[in-house]
């Protein structure tokens, strides 16, 4: 039982940094889609920078630290490109969104298979570097409350800070209050006098960023350095995630291990069939559209999506 | 007012809005994006791979496709199922409202027809058989695509994000079949008979046909119809649609039916016509693919136009073979062709940026060169014509 916690806290975390990303984004009235394909994008550069810092003999605390920089700059750059679209260009949010997760997918798989071919392997630089001892050492005494909350990866503290860093930013500070208003009527805040189209690129940017985060976080904690190219389902998930947690990065803190336990439940549980096992993987989607189902039956207004979702703005519009 | 004006910084570039687009300009813009972004691919390409060079890039882009009369028979029947999946999500856009559950309305269709199948071929003769799985294809597509409409209808929950969760839904519970039906196999559920496939029927005929006439009257649907008026009404102006006195929520529901139909027939065509298998997976290839997703850039890069949409799957269909090719060819593995795929997308879903906006640069005295100032300088130029 305490391993199916410990994996479920970490596997929750894959989808607390997507869901903390997207949710920076949606706020500002951007249904990014493309959280996938950045996912991916950041799971190409995570590997990339721990590969190249641990070949270098560098220590693991720069192996983590070069991963997650490389990895927010790659999905930063994801989201930079879906800005440039969407924000400047004013292009459509969900066709911009399904490309770019496409084009993020076709990149980690090509790059994945070119690295194949090439025999690198990043399992090494992923056990050297992500291993609990980085954080707490080596001391901790072995019972159930550190196995639980002490023995993970650097990563799993830093993707709970950011969500609770980006909870506090958005409900406690001029600035988050200034994006919310982006996100809920563009033409009132730019009336106001807020920069709309500057507030949209920096959470685009640092939203993608952080969620790419998560990508790499994936492919060298969960998987422990194997390429795997499951990061897009993660990705839908993450979007999930959002929903579920109503746009509130504390509330997607205990989601994400609600989904995280849903999500691993399959391979630990015993005495059922192959297919009940698939059918249990329906469980975070189902709960989620139920959500989302029961959130406009109430009409709360605290409850709603970003009410500009999806809308592009152009201040000559009526 | 004017005093502050001069500390101010004219932008230098100003963007307006078009409001007559005459459509050989549009295509014209369009037709110049795709040649630049099979282009870029191919520089891209060459860059990547040695083994790639611009003549191996082009022989097989084109060979790809055009290779053979089997090669093109293959082409028009992989375009003929985007352009339907495009066209079941067509009106929903038209209404404004955001179906992108194309994919999962397509694969309930798919689901529909291997259950009964897998259930009753052999219990039931050949044609009961095909005749059940079409209606079982339909009525639970149907049922995938009206219970949103229902609650968007009812409550106006948010559609794009509700679909969207029905796709992935609908894809756990084709892995459920899967292994309910076959807990030891490989995965893919392959039909010996009661599929119009296992009765030696060509599938080229059957798709291209089908859907050439649901074309046909899709566009006379939309635009000679009153139903198609009034789904426009209700997508550009839902309050004047209520006051001419459309029922907004009964449209809504009644296009859904139609989307749904169609996406049935789409997954009816997969399973029993194309393949006689039955796949669902999230991660790899399955029985749609994302193909509903696809659909949606097909659909939307036609401007909801059920003719020039058979141009755009066209274009869509050419891409994603050709990188096939080329990346079979030169070994580059699987994923190529998705990355290649993506860069052409977001050339072409450029366009309609330069096609909507017009960029006016700053008057200068020394009339300096406006260079860099967009992503796509190719466009711009167009765009001054």
């Amino acid at each position: 039982m305490i391993t199916v916690i410990t994996q479920a806290i970490r596997f929750g975390i894959v989808f607390l940094y997507g869901s903390t990303g997207e949710i920076l984004i949606e706020k500002s009235g951007h249904l990014n889609l493309g959280i996938p394909g950045i996912m991916c994008l950041g799971g190409v550069g995570g590997c990339m920078g721990a590969y190249w810092t641990y070949q270098a003999g560098a220590p693991a605390f720069l192996v983590v630290l070069v991963a997650v920089l490389m990895a927010m700059l790659f999905g930063g750059l994801g989201g930079l490109l879906y800005g440039v679209f969407t924000i400047t260009m004013r292009c459509n949010q969900n066709v911009t969104g399904l490309s770019l997760t496409t084009f993020g997918a076709g990149i980690l798989g090509f790059w994945g298979t070119q690295m194949g071919e090439k025999e690198i392997m990043f399992a090494p630089a992923s056990r050297y570097a992500f291993t609990p001892s980085l954080f707490f050492g080596n001391s901790t005494p072995d019972n159930w409350f550190t196995t639980i909350f002490m023995s993970h990866g650097v990563l799993v503290y830093l993707g709970i800070l950011f969500a609770v860093i980006v909870y506090l930013i958005l409900n406690l500070t001029r600035t988050g209050l200034s994006l919310r208003a982006v996100g809920e009527n563009p033409a009132a805040a730019d009336a106001a006098g807020i920069p709309v189209i500057r507030y949209k690129y920096v959470s685009c940017v640092i939203g993608a960023a952080i969620s790419g985060v998560g990508g790499a976080f994936y492919l060298l904690d969960c998987t422990r350095g194997s390429l795997e190219y499951m990061i897009d389902a993660m990705g839908w998930l993450a979007v999930a995630l959002v929903i579920f947690s109503l746009w509130r990065p504390n509330i997607s803190i205990f989601g994400s291990f609600i989904f995280g336990f849903l999500y691993i439940l399959p391979r630990y549980i015993e005495g059922v069939g192959l297919a009940e096992k698939e059918l249990l993987k329906v469980i975070p989607y189902a709960v989620t559209a139920l959500v989302l189902i029961v959130i406009s039956f109430f009409n709360k207004k605290e409850t709603q999506p970003p009410a500009a979702l999806g809308l592009p703005y152009f201040r000559e519009d009526r | 007012m004017a005093n502050s004006e001069k500390h101010v910084k004219e932008p230098l570039v100003h963007l307006t809005r078009r409001m007559n687009v005459s459509a050989s300009f549009a295509w014209m813009i369009r037709i110049g994006a795709f040649i630049l972004s099979i282009l870029v691919c191919c520089l891209i390409s060459s860059l990547l791979s040695d083994k790639v060079s611009f003549g191996f890039f082009f022989k097989y882009l084109f060979g790809g496709t055009f290779g053979s009369s089997m090669l093109i028979m293959n082409l028009l029947r992989d375009l003929a199922i985007y352009l339907l999946l495009a066209l079941a999500v067509t009106p929903c856009f038209k209404m404004r409202y955001w179906n992108i559950g194309g994919e999962g309305q397509a694969m309930m269709g798919a689901f529909g027809c291997s259950l009964v199948v897998a259930y009753a071929s052999g219990k039931l003769p050949v044609w009961g058989t095909i005749l059940l799985s079409f209606a079982a294809a339909v009525v639970l597509a149907v049922f995938w695509a009206v219970v949103p409409a229902l609650f968007k209808a009812k409550w106006n929950t948010n559609e794009t994000l509700l679909t969207l969760m029905f796709n992935y839904i609908a894809i756990c519970l084709g892995a459920y079949l899967i292994k309910k039906v076959a807990p030891m196999g490989t995965g893919i559920l392959n039909f010996q008979d009661g599929t119009l496939a296992s009765l030696g029927v060509g599938d080229f005929w059957i798709i291209v046909v089908t859907v050439t006439v649901l074309t046909v009257l899709m566009f006379i649907y939309q635009k000679y119809s009153k139903h198609g008026y009034e789904i426009a009404v209700v997508g550009e102006a839902p309050n004047t649609a209520r006051y001419i006195g459309i029922n907004n929520k009964k449209v809504i529901v009644r296009t859904l039916l139609l989307c749904g139909i169609l996406s049935g027939i789409a997954g009816f065509l997969l399973v029993s016509v194309k393949d006689a298998s039955f796949l669902s997976d999230s991660t790899s290839q399955s029985t749609v693919a994302g193909r509903g997703f696809t659909a949606i850039l097909i659909s939307w890069l036609a401007h909801f136009h059920p003719l020039a949409m058979a141009l755009t799957s066209f274009l869509v269909v050419f891409i994603t073979r050709g990188a096939n090719q080329i990346g079979n060819m030169a070994r580059l593995g699987n994923s190529y062709a998705g990355m290649m795929v993506g860069i052409f997308f977001f050339f072409i879903i450029a366009t309609e940026f330069f096609i909507n906006f017009k960029l006016n640069f700053r008057p200068r005295a020394e009339k300096a060169a406006p260079a860099g100032a967009g992503p796509k300088p190719a466009g711009e130029q167009e765009g001054t014509v």
